[in-house]
């Protein structure tokens, strides 16, 4: 089975996040990198079944050079190739899901993984899109998968807890959420892969964004709170105050 | 351009959904600043009635695709729909709830229309000519205002936008599709119930989360968690919980709040023995009001806080159940 996992390279969860002097995009002074959250049950998923099926994980990626590092970290952990698709622009869902899309048709590919949100842009977009784009269907959310006959049966976190079961013909879209797995730590043989590992690098073929960000602000800022008391005595205060005050109950 | 708004509202149980409603409301405020109109699309056998109540709601005109291929949600069965439809009413703008249902189908649906998407915005708005939308971005440690080239593909964020009530006679079309459940490409087979009519934390309008300082469920903080129960059933809110406290197992995974879990932004938020990392605060500060119970005073929490008790989650829990009760009886 040829699996493709799309993977994106964001600022760390603890990242403190302020706009930059263009207004438009976050000042990078000081924050760190990462594979973004999701797209690790992503690369979870790939080696798992690759382990299980036979077959080859290649991991492809959007972004600068250095994003090399977070594929490194996802040959460490399993997988057999990395391609990167070089831009250092800021790119949407949708340039992000041409770009991709475009590669991926040059690539053989039975099952493509993605991370169902990404913990920056958070458009949870760019799988349905480049499931659209190639006409393939798309699961998104993903908390169970099983691959079978040619067959992946997902089932994907809808409201209220509930979860969707839906199979679908490969070649297909998963896009992966937490539950589905425990991302693995990179074992010594992984991480002497990764150093010797050759990523395929191409320039990325990115039509102009979809939609364009105009302005990017804080958070307006929360006005100062204050502590009710003490203990069990302060429960009806608060209470009052929630009644009265604030109107919310 | 074009001046007319496609709403697509979401139902359950037959009905539109409270999020659906709000889009609609949004979608008719949108098209009044356009001069345009707002045209309601709903999907599903059944709905004639609901359909046709729709102009008390800011819609139009009213398109109810009742098809059998949409008694059964897929994904890209609804993209098709939506795209086709956009074109269909010269849409310059097409809205849908963040819902997991909207989040999923929008996205393929504005790249099937050659678009971006504007994902789980917080506020729609014309200006100088353009529409822009506000999106949380970064988990909300940003608020991103975007524009599209051509038409705007946006989800809406439950619980943000107003429903509106209007008196308009609007017109029921149908509408019909020239595919059939045989060409669907992904199509849900089984709903998987989980607990039953439990509330969403996304959707919720009162939120009571519970953190590590609850302790665990299955041992010294058993009495914690059903106090914490207690008190969202009194308040008719959904329990949230911080990742600590998922990832201890003691919660399932659809109640965490924050920059991995679910952003939620309730007219209530109450935070109980949880310390306020930076991941969690990004989740929920969008909320109206944020009560902190914490036994430190220090807590990063309380920095976020619009109220705040300092004590022990085992009694200061019960005693608020007890002072929430008595208000709301009166
Ligand atoms: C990549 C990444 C993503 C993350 N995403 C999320 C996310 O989405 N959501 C999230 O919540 N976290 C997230 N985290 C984790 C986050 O950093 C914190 O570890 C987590 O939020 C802490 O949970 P907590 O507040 O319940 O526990 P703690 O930080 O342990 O806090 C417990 C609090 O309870 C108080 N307390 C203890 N006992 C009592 C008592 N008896 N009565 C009253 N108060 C008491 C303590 O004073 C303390 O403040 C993420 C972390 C990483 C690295």
């Amino acid at each position: 089975m040829e699996i493709i996992v799309c993977i994106r390279r964001a600022p760390t969860t603890d990242a403190r996040i302020k706009p930059g002097p263009d207004g438009k995009t976050y000042d990078p002074a000081g924050v760190n990198f990462d594979i973004s959250e999701y797209d690790k049950f992503a690369i979870e998923a790939g080696i798992e079944l690759k382990e299980k099926h036979g077959g080859k994980a290649t991991v492809l990626s959007l972004g600068p050079t250095v994003s090399s590092k977070e594929l490194r970290t996802a040959i460490a952990m399993g997988c057999d190739a990395a391609s990167l698709l070089v831009s250092d622009a800021q790119h949407d869902a949708w340039a992000t899901a041409c770009a991709l899309a475009a590669k991926l048709k040059t690539m053989p590919h039975d099952l493509l993984l993605f991370g169902w949100n990404s913990v920056d842009n958070q458009a949870a977009a760019t799988g349905q899109m480049v499931a659209e784009l190639l006409g393939l269907p798309c699961v998104s959310v993903t908390v169970a998968l099983e691959v079978k006959d040619g067959v992946a049966h997902a089932e994907r976190l809808s409201a209220h807890g509930n979860r969707e079961r839906i199979a679908v013909k490969l070649p297909a879209v998963i896009t992966c959420q937490k539950g589905l797995n425990k991302p693995r730590q990179p074992n010594m043989k992984g991480l002497m892969n990764a150093k010797k590992t050759v990523i395929d690098e191409s320039p990325a073929n990115a039509p102009a964004n979809g939609v364009v960000t105009v302005k990017l602000d804080p958070p307006p800022p929360r006005p100062a709170g204050k502590i009710v008391g003490k203990g069990p005595e302060a429960a009806k205060a608060l209470v009052g105050l929630l009644h009265n005050e604030a109107k919310v109950v | 351009m074009s001046k007319n708004v496609l709403v697509y509202v979401e139902c359950a149980d037959l009905r539109p959904t409270k999020a659906g409603l709000q889009a609609l409301g949004a979608g008719q405020r949108l098209a009044r600043q356009l001069g345009g109109e707002a045209v309601a699309l709903l999907t599903g056998p059944g709905l004639e009635a609901e359909a046709a109540k729709l102009g008390a709601h800011g819609a139009n005109k009213v398109q109810l695709a009742a098809a059998e291929v949409f008694a059964t949600y897929s994904q890209d069965g609804l993209a098709r729909l939506v795209t086709q439809q956009a074109a269909a009413t010269q849409a310059a703008a097409v809205l849908a709830s963040a819902t997991p249902m909207g989040k999923d189908f929008m996205a393929r649906a504005a790249a099937a229309g050659k678009a971006g998407l504007a994902a789980d915005c917080t506020d729609i708005k014309v200006e100088g000519g353009k529409i822009h939308a506000v999106r949380p971005v970064y988990a909300g440690k940003a608020l991103a205002t975007v524009e599209a080239a051509g038409v705007l593909w946006a989800t809406l964020r439950p619980n943000v936008f107003a429903v509106e009530a209007t008196a308009i006679s609007a017109p029921v079309e149908n509408v019909n599709v020239s595919y059939g459940p045989g060409d669907l490409k992904s199509v849900v087979r089984e709903i998987v119930q989980g607990v039953k009519g439990k509330l969403d934390v996304a959707e919720a309008e009162i939120v009571v989360s519970g953190g590590r300082g609850l302790k665990d469920p299955a041992g010294e903080g058993k009495q914690n968690w059903e106090n914490l129960e207690k008190l969202a059933t009194t308040l008719g809110a959904a329990v949230g919980a911080s990742r600590a406290v998922v990832d201890a197992g003691w919660r399932p995974h659809g109640d965490q709040v924050g920059q991995t879990g679910k952003t939620v932004s309730p007219k209530l938020y109450v935070a109980c023995g949880i310390s306020g990392a930076i991941q969690h605060l990004a989740g929920m500060s969008g909320s109206k009001v944020i009560v902190a119970i914490n036994k430190d005073d220090t807590a990063p929490i309380f920095k976020v806080a619009d109220y705040g008790i300092v004590g022990m989650v085992e009694d200061v829990v019960p005693a608020l159940t007890a002072a929430f009760a008595e208000t709301l009886k009166s």
